[in-house]
């Protein structure tokens, strides 16, 4: 399916590890062929005024095939990735049947070369069901390509389970990502626990849920030599575990969302369940102490955790509504919103960590050089725009950011070297 | 105004109007003949998704006094057990010709949802732990009545019990502070919500430290299932600390009066017989439960011309 047209991206401002310059990109292939001044001869296309730099990763999104395909399908959902700039989605493993085979790794997989808009990179479970009970056969899917394992939207509960994942994941060479979460603290958790949840009288969702996991595994880390990734952290006491743990050289990274870094807990007193997640809005010092993680370093990666849900689903209670809100199409706009990071660091968050973190660096989240593989994305980042559901290419409406406007908007994204967004729009 | 959700939405002027308002249903239900036409023509719908005796028997009432029409939804035999969704169950009642839809359910907000999906005005008749703003309305008129005055000013009312689940207690604490009382708190740590310091409140661990200084004792209802949630040890342990017995009635300055929301859960947190205390209000809790929610409806229902038409139903 690789194009063999020659594409020329002229006059944007390349951004990757090594920092920014302006340049043309000719792609010829599923390559970069050429990075140069003036480059002619092939389709060009305008990058002036644009960021040039590897196509986004996403660490966190639920693709929702197969199972819920009311709410996503594998192709929906790398549609929206390719609209908000991605050429790599890791599909959470939450699905029906969920990926704890290898027929549903490979399912999956394929359904992503199909749709042909990303590559759809499945996350295999820790444990058979996500039920925390029983290792998932981990060597078996690793066998099958899976780099990267987590029970997501689960904590695996127990420790000497964890114990034994992380003593395996080691021996296999991959990840193990965990929702860090104990579950007796958050036993019927609508928000987070604070002053707004006391007078709205929700149950509320302790920060020490989140935090006595992430220490649990960090100590877990130290004593078996995995490599843990923590999803989706949403405290301020998360990024101060995180960083002592980074200093003492422990191999953990950790991702957060662009709806934990822009959103706080007061959104839940207008009782609209589009914003209740998991974990919840926290309160305005977790968000400044998530931004700074980022700044420092703390955090590797931004990730979305989009979680569509239909309507109906979403037009329960509060308490009985699903937790989870769209994030692929927005994260760009969002980042650049929130975030006072060079655009050098914002590629890092995006692309470059998560590419890593993933286990597909071959591919994604490449300098931009002649040999590299042509995942790439371009994006303004001063154009606004206004979040209109209706306009979304995901199959569901549950974001956040509705009516809001957002600066910085993706143009076009070259996945494999061939165009899947010009001008906005998908081109499949 | 168009719906009564909760206190704060009310606001001071709202709760003082309304509770002006109660005073002329009342002596309209003193009348031989306790029903005036005021709302004939509307459409009231009882909208009940948790268990009620009180409330829901005193809205309806409270209807018919008026002459509205009622309707009662019942969810055992509704299509809400078919897999009706909150929102088409909504829509479909409300394309039937709905006025005002009186609401409780057990989830926090669902009031506000309803709002979302109806032009007719919704009444919280009690959201999860969140607010039950009628039975503050009905606590305060029966505060006034009670004790002779119109705020409270200098007064201590004091409410023990499982704060963190109580919805009642959520809409007292804010009416009763809105009329300038010195609101106190009562309980275990484990049955206060977890940021009380910003409510404007007191707060004390020991019943027996704040009686003394009490002009109105508030007892809230602890339910059995927070023992097996490990937020009390025991029932007997609660009743010990907590409940209100005849010792600690003598210890309340001789001008108190005791209020209960009901239903009492004798044994746990009453030890006493409350109909058994001269100053026990819980009998004009409930008699005045029908009038406070004639007010309401009239407030939301009788439209613009509410003060011609309350001359009316006055005269």
């Amino acid at each position: 399916m690789t194009s063999a047209e020659r594409i020329v991206l002229q006059g944007g401002r390349v951004v990757d590890s090594r920092g920014e310059r302006v340049a043309d990109i000719a792609v010829q292939g599923g390559v970069v062929v050429e990075v140069g001044e003036q480059l002619t001869s092939g389709r060009t296309i305008d990058a002036s005024g644009c960021v040039v730099a590897p196509g986004f990763v996403d660490l966190h999104a639920h693709l929702r095939e197969p199972g819920k395909e009311e709410a996503e399908t594998i192709e929906t959902g790398s549609r929206a990735g390719a609209k908000g700039g991605y050429t790599a989605l890791v599909a959470m493993p939450n699905t029906d049947p969920p990926q704890d085979s290898v027929a549903v790794i490979d399912f999956v997989r394929e359904q992503g070369k199909r749709a042909g808009l990303v590559e759809v990179v499945p996350s295999g479970c820790i444990t058979l069901g996500r039920q925390g009970e029983t290792l998932a056969p981990m060597a078996e899917l690793a066998a099958a390509g899976v780099r990267i394992f987590t029970d997501d939207g689960n904590g695996v509960q127990d420790e000497l389970l964890m114990r034994r994942a992380m003593e395996y994941a080691k021996g296999l060479g991959v990840t193990l990502a965990q929702h860090c979460e104990v579950a007796t603290l958050t036993k019927g958790a609508v928000m987070n626990e604070c002053q707004c949840c006391t007078s709205l009288g929700l149950p509320g969702w302790p920060s020490i849920a989140e935090e006595l996991m992430v220490f649990r595994d960090i100590e877990l880390a130290r004593l078996t030599g995995a490599r843990v990734h923590f999803l989706h952290l949403s405290t301020a006491r998360s990024v101060e575990l995180v960083r002592a743990a980074k200093r003492d050289g422990l191999p953990i990274t950790a991702e957060v969302t662009p709806h934990h870094l822009s959103l706080d807990e007061t959104r839940l007193t207008t009782f609209n369940t589009v914003f209740k997640v998991n974990p919840p809005l926290r309160s305005l010092a977790d968000i400044a102490a998530l931004r700074a993680g980022i700044v420092d370093g703390t955090i590797d990666a931004l990730a979305t955790d989009h979680a569509p849900h239909p309507r109906r689903d979403k037009e329960l209670t509060l308490d009985q509504a699903p937790p989870g809100m769209l994030g692929l199409e927005t994260a760009l706009g969002v980042a650049l919103g929130v975030l006072d990071v060079s655009l050098t660091q914002l590629v890092r968050i995006m692309s470059i960590h998560p590419a890593q973190i993933a286990g597909i660096a071959d591919r994604h989240g490449r300098d931009i050089e002649p040999g590299a593989p042509a995942n790439l994305v371009v994006f303004d980042p001063n154009a606004k725009w206004q979040v209109e559901p209706e306009t979304l290419a995901s199959k569901s409406r549950n974001t956040p950011y509705v009516g809001m406007t957002l600066r910085g908007k993706v143009r076009h994204t070259i996945f494999n070297g061939d165009i899947t967004v010009l001008n906005g729009e998908a081109q499949r | 105004m168009k719906h009564l959700r909760s206190i704060d939405e009310l606001g001071h002027d709202g709760v003082v109007r309304l509770l002006e308002l109660t005073r002329h249903m009342v002596e309209i239900n003193a009348r031989p003949v306790p029903k005036v036409p005021a709302l004939r023509g509307k459409t009231v719908v009882s909208l009940f998704f948790e268990d009620s005796t009180r409330t829901r028997l005193s809205f309806e009432t409270a209807a018919k006094r008026l002459s509205a029409d009622t309707m009662t939804f019942s969810v055992s035999t509704s299509s809400v057990n078919k897999g009706e969704s909150l929102r088409d169950t909504i829509e479909t009642i409300s394309d039937m010709g709905v006025d005002a839809f009186v609401v409780r359910h057990k989830s926090t907000g669902t009031p506000w949802q309803i709002s979302e999906w109806t032009n007719a005005s919704v009444v919280n008749a009690g959201d999860g732990w969140h607010q039950h703003p009628t039975q503050a309305l009905v606590d305060c008129f029966t505060v006034r009545q009670a004790l002779g005055v119109e705020r409270f000013d200098g007064l201590t009312l004091t409410i023990v019990g499982d704060i963190k689940h109580s919805r009642v207690a959520r809409s007292n604490i804010s009416a009763f502070s809105m009329l300038g009382a010195n609101v106190v708190l009562v309980a275990p740590p484990t049955l206060l919500p977890p940021d009380v310091a910003h409510w404007p409140v007191t707060v004390s661990h020991r019943l027996d430290d704040v009686l003394a200084r009490t002009d109105m004792l508030y007892m809230l209802r602890l339910q059995s299932e927070r023992m097996s949630q490990g937020h009390v040890p025991s029932l007997r342990e609660y009743g010990e600390t907590f409940g209100l017995d005849a010792a600690r009635v003598a210890k309340l300055p001789s001008t108190a009066v005791i209020m209960h929301p009901g239903p009492m859960n004798r044994g746990v947190e009453m030890l006493v017989d409350p109909s058994a205390l001269p100053n026990s209000l819980i009998h004009q809790q409930v008699a005045n439960g029908v009038a406070v929610r004639m007010a309401v409806l009239f407030d939301l229902l009788a439209g613009e011309s509410s003060t011609a038409h309350l001359a009316t139903v006055a005269s």
